[in-house]
């Protein structure tokens, strides 16, 4: 089993840009062992992806490999050339990747992909090579795979592509297969699903595999051994276990702090070094509730169907009140999404009613809601922070365009104020207020985008997997934010997630959706401890626990 | 696949019927644009400048035009419904008739034309997109550039000049044949087909040559489009992840260019290849004028010229048909191209 695989030593990458050079990986040393599954975790831009690309020969033509070596059995692949590259490519390392679905062919058969990659190596014929596709077919466990060998990447699910990805992968028996992030975007049940099957064709074929992945808590459930990239560097490299246990660079530190656990607290996302500014305001406590006071929000026998087919979402009501938390979780086509948006009125409901506030506001039409005076009190922050901010406003418009729209602000001291005030609340720095969002970061966008949500003092908060594009480390400080915003102005907020340890930590309640019904609800850390319904239990069980990983590690 | 292409027909029938309200839109509005434009075709057709206002006035009468225009409109629609498309002043003859025979011309002249645009334009953007940035994307750039710049008369009269005048080789640009050729049966109207159905070799030599000269010059307008389209999909489809994943397990060259990346690129070119058609059908007239061809669009200016209401009302109504249906095939061929059109 010791016998090394692949060694990479001193590996730089260089990528050409319009801003001249980026050096995107500087000096990459690591080696991976036969039949060995080894954790590249690291936040993107760390260069771990492109260490992928550079083994595998799939560097855009605009990144060169620019020192090290990468030696696959001896054979130095940065040097191969022609046919010596074909035949490393595919039969001996193979890689699947980010977004299946995009991943493969969209207007080519998956049977046909999967042959197309077998008889690239072997010299059989084609109702061979289809027999063979098949076979893979059923060894990645599709149902019913004689029917589906015609189906186009289209008629399959995001789980289904990432099996035929696999298929297509070890479809020549690779030595090495490189796996990048290949759960990342897919429900955590079927990460569950693809990521055990990953890991059992791994072992059954003695392949090595490199996973990358931004995900801490999935490499150490899959890992023996993990290498934590930095800025293009390895900073540490150990076992799951001496990893969070003892973290020995500071980076590591941060991302093992970052990464939320089945028992990790908001504040604990920060390590202390970092915490120093926001300790105070932390432990500030929660004004209970007086009994009998009315509801902030309530949401009655609430149901959407859409043109065609079965309810999106049916019979689903709950209450809120002023500044509590709410989390609603469920796999993705539970009808989370749209339970959200019905509820902050940007599409209608078919049956039911919401009442904010004492108000019904269910019949308003979502195309008028924009009129009522209380659209200032039911805000939204989107999942994608880059899609969801105009790219020819500035960060101030962003945050000003709702005080002037909603709040009746006319351009002048008073509203730069407010910017101002809401810009500092969020903690964006006022020198980036002038920015548009192609200047500023992942995380500074989703400050934008929280304080245009908060801009006009909203009542309810209602956050569709706002930290879901994120990477941990800002995920961390988002989401101290959303809490602190929650503690101090009172907002009640409403959190639709499918990260499951996410919403234990920040909200009160939680409710899980499946097929558009309500499985359960109760107080987040008692429905996460002591699930009622085996749904739950499913998914809870499904979320890659830290603190469990080496165990499992061991088992595989 | 059955259900895919029978899912593709249903479409295709379903917009078909929407298009009929337009069809019809475009009847009302070319006839009112006729009455609308200058010109009384009674006058244009009298006997000569000399004629007395009791001759003109008869003409009118004979032609209608005495009737008010809703009334007139009201017949001219009723003649539509019974496939009467009114007589030409000019030739004499039924619209119909004259339409039916030089549509083939343009038709021929035209299919000839965007398959030698294609065969030039797709392989250029293929090459241009390979190599992005390199003196062949720049030499495709400008090559493509040249195209659109010079007008189609211009580049018409070079070819003559080069190919008729100072090389020869070109026959005499008159026409889709030389008048002392026997013609061979009129089957489908396309002059070289018609030639080979009839086994005459020769015949057919001589038409593909008469072809050649305003077919090429008809392309190089519309090469530029094609091929900038191509490319500029090519560029995408070979960036995307399943070219990549094609790459990743050591596909051949040809497999990952022709079969992943060139396929996806081709579904904006049939696009774009239906609209260059139907534009070059009708907006080529100049080709048609510069070498004597006769088609339906130097038809439709004659006409127009001489105020002959019919013809014009006529070519209107077969090149708003005929776009309908250029659609409707290039909507049937995304939808066998694309499995994923069809469910939407």
């Amino acid at each position: 089993m010791s016998e090394v695989l692949l060694s990479i030593d001193g590996l730089h990458v260089t990528f050409s840009t319009r801003r001249g050079m980026v050096e995107a990986v500087r000096g990459v040393t690591l080696s991976v062992e036969k039949g060995e599954m080894l954790g590249l975790v690291g936040e993107s831009g760390s260069g771990k992806s492109v260490t992928g690309f550079a083994t595998t020969r799939l560097l855009d033509p605009a990144g060169r490999v620019t020192g090290g070596k990468i030696l696959f059995r001896g054979q130095d692949v940065t040097k191969l050339r022609g046919d010596d590259l074909r035949h490393l490519q595919g039969a001996a390392m193979s890689m699947i990747f980010q977004n299946p679905r995009a991943a493969l062919n969209p207007i080519r058969g998956i049977g046909l992909q999967i042959a197309d990659a077998i008889l690239t190596h072997k010299k059989i014929s084609k109702d061979a090579a289809r027999a063979e596709a098949l076979d893979l077919l059923r060894a990645v466990q599709i149902r019913d795979p004689e029917a589906r060998m015609n189906a186009y990447p289209h008629e399959l699910s995001g789980g289904m592509c990432q099996r035929v990805m696999i298929a297509i992968a070890i479809s020549c028996n690779p030595a090495l297969l490189i796996a990048d992030e290949p759960t990342t975007g897919l429900d955590v049940t079927t990460q569950k699903v693809v990521m055990d099957l990953l890991a059992d064709i791994a072992a059954a074929r003695g392949m090595a595999t490199i996973l990358i992945t931004h995900d801490l808590g999935l490499a150490a459930r899959y890992c023996r051994r993990i290498a934590v990239m930095e800025r293009g560097r390895i900073v540490e490299e150990a076992s799951p276990k001496t990893l969070f246990s003892m973290p020995q660079h500071a980076y590591t530190r941060r991302l093992v702090a970052a990464s939320p656990t089945a028992t990790s607290r908001i504040e604990d996302l920060v390590t202390e070094e970092e915490r120093e500014g926001v300790v105070a305001v932390a432990g500030r406590p929660r004004t209970e509730v007086a009994h009998g006071t009315p509801p902030l929000l309530e949401v009655r026998k609430l149901a959407k169907r859409f043109d065609k087919g079965s309810a999106a979402v049916a019979d689903f009501s709950m209450t809120m009140t002023g500044g509590e938390s709410v989390g609603l979780v469920g796999e993705s086509g539970s009808g989370k999404s749209t339970t959200s948006r019905m509820i902050c009125r940007l599409i209608d409901p078919s049956e039911g009613d919401i009442v904010f506030d004492g108000q019904s506001i269910g019949h308003i039409a979502s195309r008028d809601f924009h009129h009522s005076p209380l659209r200032k009190d039911i805000q939204m922050v989107f999942q994608d922070p880059n899609e969801s901010l105009n790219p020819r406003y500035t960060a101030f418009d962003c945050i000003a365009h709702p005080l002037m729209r909603l709040g009746g602000m006319r351009p002048g001291d008073a509203l730069r104020k407010r910017v101002d005030e809401c810009a500092e609340r969020v903690g964006l720095p006022l020198d980036l207020l002038p920015r548009f969002p192609h200047q500023l970061s992942g995380g500074q966008k989703a400050r934008v985008g929280i304080a245009r949500a908060i801009a006009c003092r909203p009542r309810l908060l209602v956050l569709d997997e706002p930290t879901a594009a994120l990477d941990v480390s800002v995920q961390a400080v988002v989401l101290q934010l959303l809490d602190r915003l929650r503690r101090e102005n009172d907002i009640a907020l409403l959190f639709v997630s499918h990260d499951l340890n996410v919403v234990r930590m920040l909200c009160d309640r939680t409710i899980v959706l499946r097929n558009g019904g309500i499985v359960e609800q109760g107080e987040s850390r008692a429905l996460f401890d002591n699930p009622k319904t085996d749904y739950t239990r499913k998914l809870v069980e499904a979320i890659p626990h830290i603190d469990t990983g080496p165990v499992l590690a061991a088992a595989l | 696949m059955t259900t895919g292409l029978g899912a593709t027909l249903v479409r295709a029938g379903r917009r078909l019927l929407s298009s009929l309200p337009a069809l019809f839109g475009v009847l009302v509005f070319t006839f009112l644009l006729m009455r609308v434009l200058p010109g009384d075709p009674a006058v244009f057709f009298a006997s000569g400048p000399n004629a007395g206002k009791e001759e003109i006035e008869q003409i009118r009468k004979q032609m209608g035009l005495n009737k008010p225009v809703p009334e007139q409109l009201v017949y001219y629609l009723s003649d539509i419904g019974h496939g009467n498309l009114g007589r030409s002043m000019m030739t004499g003859q039924p619209v119909l008739k004259d339409l039916r025979e030089r549509l083939p011309a343009s038709l021929e002249l035209t299919f000839t034309a965007l398959l030698i645009a294609l065969i030039a334009a797709v392989p250029l953007g293929v090459v241009a997109a390979l190599r992005p940035g390199s003196a062949i994307d720049h030499g495709v750039r400008l090559f493509c550039a040249l195209g659109v710049c010079v007008p189609t008369f211009v580049s018409g009269l070079l070819l003559i000049y080069v190919f008729y005048y100072l090389l020869g080789l070109a026959p005499d640009p008159t026409g889709r044949i030389d008048v002392f050729t026997s013609l061979p049966p009129s089957r489908t109207g396309f002059l070289s087909i018609d030639f080979l159905l009839a086994g005459d070799v020769e015949g057919w030599w001589a038409a593909c040559r008469q072809l050649m000269l305003p077919a090429v010059s008809m392309a190089l307008f519309v090469i530029a489009p094609l091929a900038r389209i191509t490319r500029a999909s090519m560029l995408v489809s070979l960036g995307s992840d399943f070219v990549r994943t094609a790459r990743s397990v050591g596909l051949s060259w040809y497999k990952v260019v022709v079969t992943y990346a060139l396929r996806n690129a081709i579904l904006p070119v049939i696009t774009i290849a239906g609209i260059v058609f139907s534009t070059m059908l009708g907006a080529n007239v100049l080709v048609e004028k510069v070498f004597s061809w006769p088609g339906v669009a130097s038809y439709a200016l004659d006409a127009l010229l001489s105020s002959d209401y019919a013809p014009v009302q006529g070519f209107v109504l077969l090149m708003a048909s005929l776009f309908v249906l250029v659609n409707l095939v290039v909507d049937i061929c995304y939808g066998i191209a694309d499995p994923r059109v069809s469910i939407e």
